[in-house]
């Protein structure tokens, strides 16, 4: 049985207007995320990843086509998505505990019961020792994960992130993807991650929507085998269709037009 | 004795090598204490005896001993108490005063882009204009009293704090404004919890650099009308062609200003060491 869909882009375009002229980011995007699952958006640099990201998160609006959460078009920010961007930006004058807090203390729902989830959260970081460190006393990796307890704080259903592991090194990076699949699995949330690394995208998705860039447009959608979608990202990487998929993909995403 | 020295220079060493760098940096330390020093008792013995025997006229330059002369005395007499009160608290009320209203200022524009552009040109022109040319206008204005004088301070640091903390408003990092927007942020918010806590350094540097605004401010002000305060005295000095008593004012104003900032200074340290 197929589950719902929970994220539709219906022919969204986009175009930046600014005093220099124009510039076409997205051209009729359309595809649809179901309930709980993972989808990746791969693609080149400046193809339109993140402005992707930013409609769905309803920082601004599409030019044209529609954009639907649970059936309802996006007009603004909503409560039920997390924006994990590409870099923590922890604020600094902030504790860890006080930088969690923020999402809370914005949308006014800093009640204990939030307050004592989001604390929980970071515990399962292995970070509450933590909390009143200020963020410079931390390393990339662990703030990078009070960046993911800040955005779950709120108790989003759909979280995007934008390459959150794009400024870590390698290591730490493929640790984090491990913690970040089985954060989300459990609590069943819907993600979509932008990233330009294949084997990441392989490594974590169910879904991966490949793009061409210039104008940004789709593809292909190669969907994964479950001997890739069932495994933590870790053993995925070592599962023996991860290379044939990367071949795949890494053709499509080399040949023109 | 030579050991107690030694151990003295080299304390805290955490090995051979480490104690013999202390050592070399502890030496240079002393040595340019050292040197001030001497400069200073060197340049107090020249102007001592310059002016003893006649080298340089003792009526226009005084002597550090008439001066520490007429210090001690109007001190003790309690004739400076009075002065330097006055000055010091106009002073402060200046600088605190200065920095609000051009923060507030700067809160206003930051809001209201259009404002902003507006604005823009005559601020241009109010931060190149000399505001020290306004004062007669101030006094007429604020009366002859505190009210001028403080109004003199204000307004010689009130624009450039207006300039300085709306650029750093509109530094603040463009992501942490779309962080804060993802969450739902109104531009209140935003304002609240992003930008004015970003800008806070900024703000605190410019009470440092406001600090010493506000001393021009307030002496000028002085210069032009009142009957107390440090620049009141260093003009009545001229008057009565008492140099020693515009050098005592002189000693006292370097010494108030010094601590001032020194004491804004460590307030700003003492704020911004939690920080990156
Ligand atoms: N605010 C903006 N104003 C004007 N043009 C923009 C703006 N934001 C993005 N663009 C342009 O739109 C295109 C897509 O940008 P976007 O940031 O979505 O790409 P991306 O795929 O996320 O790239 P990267 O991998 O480098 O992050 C780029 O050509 C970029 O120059
Ligand atoms: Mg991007």
């Amino acid at each position: 049985m197929k589950s719902r869909q929970i994220i539709r882009f219906q022919d969204v375009c986009k175009t930046y207007v600014t005093l220099n002229g124009e510039t076409e980011a997205l051209r009729n995007i359309n595809f649809a995320v179901s309930e709980g699952e993972f989808v990746a958006i791969l693609g080149p640099s400046g193809c339109g990843k993140s402005t992707i990201l930013s409609l769905l998160a309803g920082l601004f609006p599409p030019t044209s086509g529609t954009i639907l959460i649970r059936d309802k078009k996006v007009h603004s920010p909503s409560r039920q998505i997390g924006y994990m961007l590409q870099q923590d930006y922890l604020l600094g004058w902030r504790t860890i505990k006080q930088n969690i807090m923020l999402g809370l203390e914005i949308s006014r729902q800093k009640t204990r019961a939030n307050e004592q989830y989001a604390l929980e959260l970071l515990e399962e970081m292995e970070l509450l020792s933590f909390q009143n460190h200020y963020p410079h006393q931390l390393s990339g990796g662990m703030r990078q994960r009070v960046a993911l307890v800040r955005t779950l704080a709120t108790r989003p259903d759909i979280l995007l992130l934008d390459e959150p592991f794009s400024a870590l090194d390698y290591t730490t990076r493929l640790r984090l993807e491990d913690l970040v699949i089985e954060t989300l699995r459990r609590r069943k949330k819907t993600a979509l991650l932008v990233t330009h690394d294949i084997a990441e995208a392989i490594a974590m998705a169910d879904r991966i929507i490949v793009m061409n860039t210039k104008p940004g447009r789709i593809k292909k959608i190669i969907p994964l085998p479950a001997s890739l979608t069932s495994k933590p990202p870790f053993a995925s990487r070592k599962a023996p269709d991860f290379q044939k998929y990367f071949q795949l993909i890494w053709k499509e995403m080399n040949e023109n037009g | 004795m030579a050991n107690l020295l030694e151990a003295i220079l080299t304390r805290g060493a955490k090995s051979p090598a480490h104690a013999q760098f202390l050592r070399k940096q502890r030496i240079q330390d002393i040595l340019v204490r050292l040197a001030q020093i001497a400069l200073l008792i060197v340049l107090l013995a020249f102007w001592e005896l310059g002016a003893r025997y006649n080298l340089i006229d003792p009526l226009l330059f005084s002597q550090p001993s008439k001066i520490c002369d007429t210090f001690t005395k109007m001190l003790l007499a309690g004739e400076l108490h009075q002065h330097i009160m006055v000055t010091v608290v106009e002073t402060i009320v200046g600088f605190l005063l200065g920095t609000v209203f051009g923060t507030v200022i700067a809160i206003i524009i930051w809001w209201s882009p259009f404002l902003s552009r507006v604005l823009d040109p005559y601020l241009v022109v109010l931060n190149g204009m000399p505001k020290v040319a306004l004062g007669p206008t101030f006094i007429v204005a604020f009366g002859g009293g505190y009210g001028g004088i403080i109004a003199m301070a204000i307004a010689i640091s009130i624009i450039i704090t207006t300039i300085v903390v709306y650029t750093s408003f509109r530094e603040v990092d463009k992501n942490l404004i779309k962080l804060a927007r993802t969450f739902g942020a109104n531009k209140r918010q935003i304002f609240g919890k992003i930008v004015l806590p970003a800008s806070f350094p900024t703000i605190v540097t410019t009470l440092k650099v406001n600090v010493g605004l506000a001393w021009v401010g307030v002496i000028v002000g002085e210069f032009l009308v009142s009957k107390s305060g440090l620049g009141y005295l260093i003009i009545y000095g001229f008057q009565v062609f008492n140099l020693t008593l515009v050098f005592v004012s002189l000693f006292i104003i370097a010494i108030c200003a010094t601590v001032m900032y020194q004491a804004v200074a460590a307030l700003e340290s003492r704020i911004l060491k939690k920080r990156e």
